[in-house]
């Protein structure tokens, strides 16, 4: 995408815009750590052990007396690179899979869905939290552990949108003409899949960051010391009567970041949204006449 | 019709729950290290070769997978869950322990919720595109994005340590203990049902009967109430079944943060102790009641709107 192009694309969509600079400044938090963080985030001095906020600790430090800003501006890391990572994941296998059921349909098909209805019979966190402990509590696992449960709904997804198209007439006509089925593949059904799923994976993105810190909460996601803000609440938890900013900081960085990619996602969706596509289109042509 | 539906229904369940046996038994498969000494570990012993030897010959770790889930099947066909590990009691009998605080909870927790969202729901999709609309849609997308436990320990805070008003340690025991994880899990589901019941008044708002009252003369309280509320009431069951068999399985994370004796906290003592059967056991429990609940909610979808019905 050229710059020229970019800049239309940020006039006719402010708020995507806007949602975007938002969680991009998230992630140069997360890259830049090192630069923004004061103090190094696992060192302990059990002196300076449970400071209230002031202007040296800005959040306070822990029981091990380590500074609380910096354990939260390097808890970006954790918590976005394991989101990210597992909503990739989950689209483009949930996604590759659906396609296949879809495509193939017969025994495949079958297979495929009858184990997507049965990672579904669970609710909540309750398969994620039986693989992670069962698996022993690590960062690798909590992921393998969500990503269990979370790759069904893009197979399901994928799946419906590839029957949309399956009896379509350029489909048919690529059969006749003798392409091969990994051909039509790629070429027609994983292009047309792709912008809902996207924008699945983009409204997924809040809700992922819950479950994990979700998992480390309870203790079976990441493991200290690595600074993690589902982890950092817990061990606040038990000092909540007397500093309870131990508490409140962690929270308020999740939320903040959950809101932050649920604005995004929310934007994106209308973005893409048939209805509102066609307006966007129509606008773009007249821009490109002028 | 209805009973060709239901006993297609019962097929699919039948197979899924299938398949649900054999991925709860191959759960304890891909754990490290093996059941026998999980079992001794569950219980804070350390045990000897000869012991781990004598235990995975009891246990039937030296057959064939088929064999041992073939047997492990069969015993939970005749109700025998195994026996716990940590606790030393069947699993049976430690699930069924924790089942009413888990359906007290459940049941006050969506009371809860309902009283929040519906008259929130309604006002908004009303006075749409008005203040109250921006504030309450306002409010619910900041609940959607809301960490559960991080509200809990929130209200905990506020309520127990600063206000005093009501006790950190909750139980099922009496409405008050019960009251601030129920509010938890009910500003968290509020936002999402909000939404649903805003976009459903609103539909039905938009409909051609509602014009008719008006034209009728009809006062407009009484078209709302009488009929557009009622008629928007259809699709908020099956998103309340879903709530209810998900509560049914139990919370964890709020569980864990009210320290309350339902499953969840159940689901999580257990992991952590590595008590594999009773992981099991409260695995397939959970997949096995939201499964019934959901099909139950199917089919008296099919019961209470005759449109629906009359469409097969």
């Amino acid at each position: 995408m050229t710059m020229k192009k970019l800049g239309t694309f940020c006039k006719a969509h402010k708020a995507v815009t806007v949602y975007a600079i938002l969680v991009l400044l998230i992630v140069l938090v997360a890259v830049f750590a090192k630069v923004i963080a004061p103090y190094s985030p696992t060192e302990a001095s059990l002196r300076d052990a449970f400071q209230p906020p002031s202007a040296a600790h800005k959040f306070g430090t822990d029981f091990m007396g380590r500074d609380l800003f910096s354990r939260i501006i390097y808890g970006t890391r954790a918590s976005l690179s394991s989101a990210l990572i597992l909503v990739a994941a989950a689209m483009v296998i949930g996604g590759l899979l659906g396609i296949i059921a879809g495509f193939a349909g017969g025994v495949v098909d079958a297979v495929i869905m009858r184990v997507c209805d049965t990672m579904l019979s669970f609710p909540d966190l309750i398969l994620a939290i039986a693989i992670a402990g069962i698996l022993g509590p690590s960062f690798v696992n909590a992921i393998i552990a969500i990503l269990a449960v979370s790759w069904t709904k893009y197979a399901r997804l994928a799946r419906s949108m590839v029957l949309k198209i399956k009896q379509r007439d350029y489909i048919a006509a690529a059969r006749t003409t003798g392409s091969r089925a990994r051909h039509i593949l790629f070429t027609y059904m994983v292009p047309n899949a792709l912008p809902t799923l996207l924008t699945t994976a983009v409204l997924d993105i809040g809700t992922t960051i819950l479950g994990i810190s979700g998992l480390s909460f309870l203790g079976f996601g990441i493991q200290p010391p690595t600074p993690e803000w589902g982890y950092m609440l817990s061990e606040g938890r038990s000092y909540m009567q007397t500093y309870p900013w131990l508490m409140i900081f962690p929270g308020l960085a999740i939320f903040i970041t959950v809101v932050a990619f649920n604005l995004l996602g929310d934007s994106v969706r209308d973005v893409l949204d048939p209805g509102k596509a066609r307006k966007h289109k129509k606008k773009k042509r007249k821009l490109n006449k002028a | 019709m209805l009973t060709r539906k239901i006993a297609k229904r019962l097929l699919q369940m039948v197979i899924v729950l299938i398949c649900i046996s054999f991925l709860t038994f191959l759960l304890t498969y891909l754990a490290p290290g093996d059941p026998a000494s999980a079992m001794y570990e569950a219980a804070g012993i350390l045990p000897t070769e000869e012991q781990l030897e004598t235990a995975r010959l009891a246990m039937g770790l030296d057959k064939p997978f088929a064999v041992q889930y073939g047997s492990w099947v069969l015993g939970i066909l005749h109700g025998d869950l195994g026996t716990s590990f940590s606790k030393n009691l069947p699993v049976g009998t430690i699930i069924g322990q924790r089942l009413l605080p888990t359906l007290k909870m459940a049941l006050l927790s969506l009371a809860i919720m309902l009283v929040i969202s519906i008259p929130l729901g309604v006002l908004s999709a009303v006075k749409r595109d008005g203040v109250w609309d921006y504030i309450i849609r306002f409010l619910s997308f900041f609940g959607i994005s809301m960490p559960g436990f991080w509200l809990g320990l929130l209200l905990m805070y506020v309520v127990c340590v600063k206000l005093r008003l009501l006790p950190a340690v909750s139980s099922s025991s009496g409405f008050k203990q019960m009251l601030l994880p129920a509010i938890t899990l009910a500003i968290a589901m509020a936002s999402k049902y909000t939404r649903q019941v805003r976009a459903s008044v609103l539909e039905e708002l938009s409909q051609d009967y509602v014009v008719g009252g008006k034209a009728r003369g009809l006062k407009y309280p009484r078209i709302l109430w009488r009929h557009v509320f009622k008629n928007s009431l259809l699709p908020l069951i099956t998103l309340l079944g879903i709530s209810f068999g998900s509560l049914l399985g139990g919370t964890s994370i709020v569980e864990i943060v009210f320290s309350y004796p339902g499953l969840g906290n159940l689901a999580v003592q257990s992991v952590t102790a590595r008590d594999y059967p009773l992981i099991q056991g409260i695995v397939l429990w959970v997949a096995f009641i939201y499964m019934i609940v959901n099909l139950v909610v199917d089919l008296t979808y099919d019961l209470v709107d005759p449109r629906i019905r009359e469409a097969r």
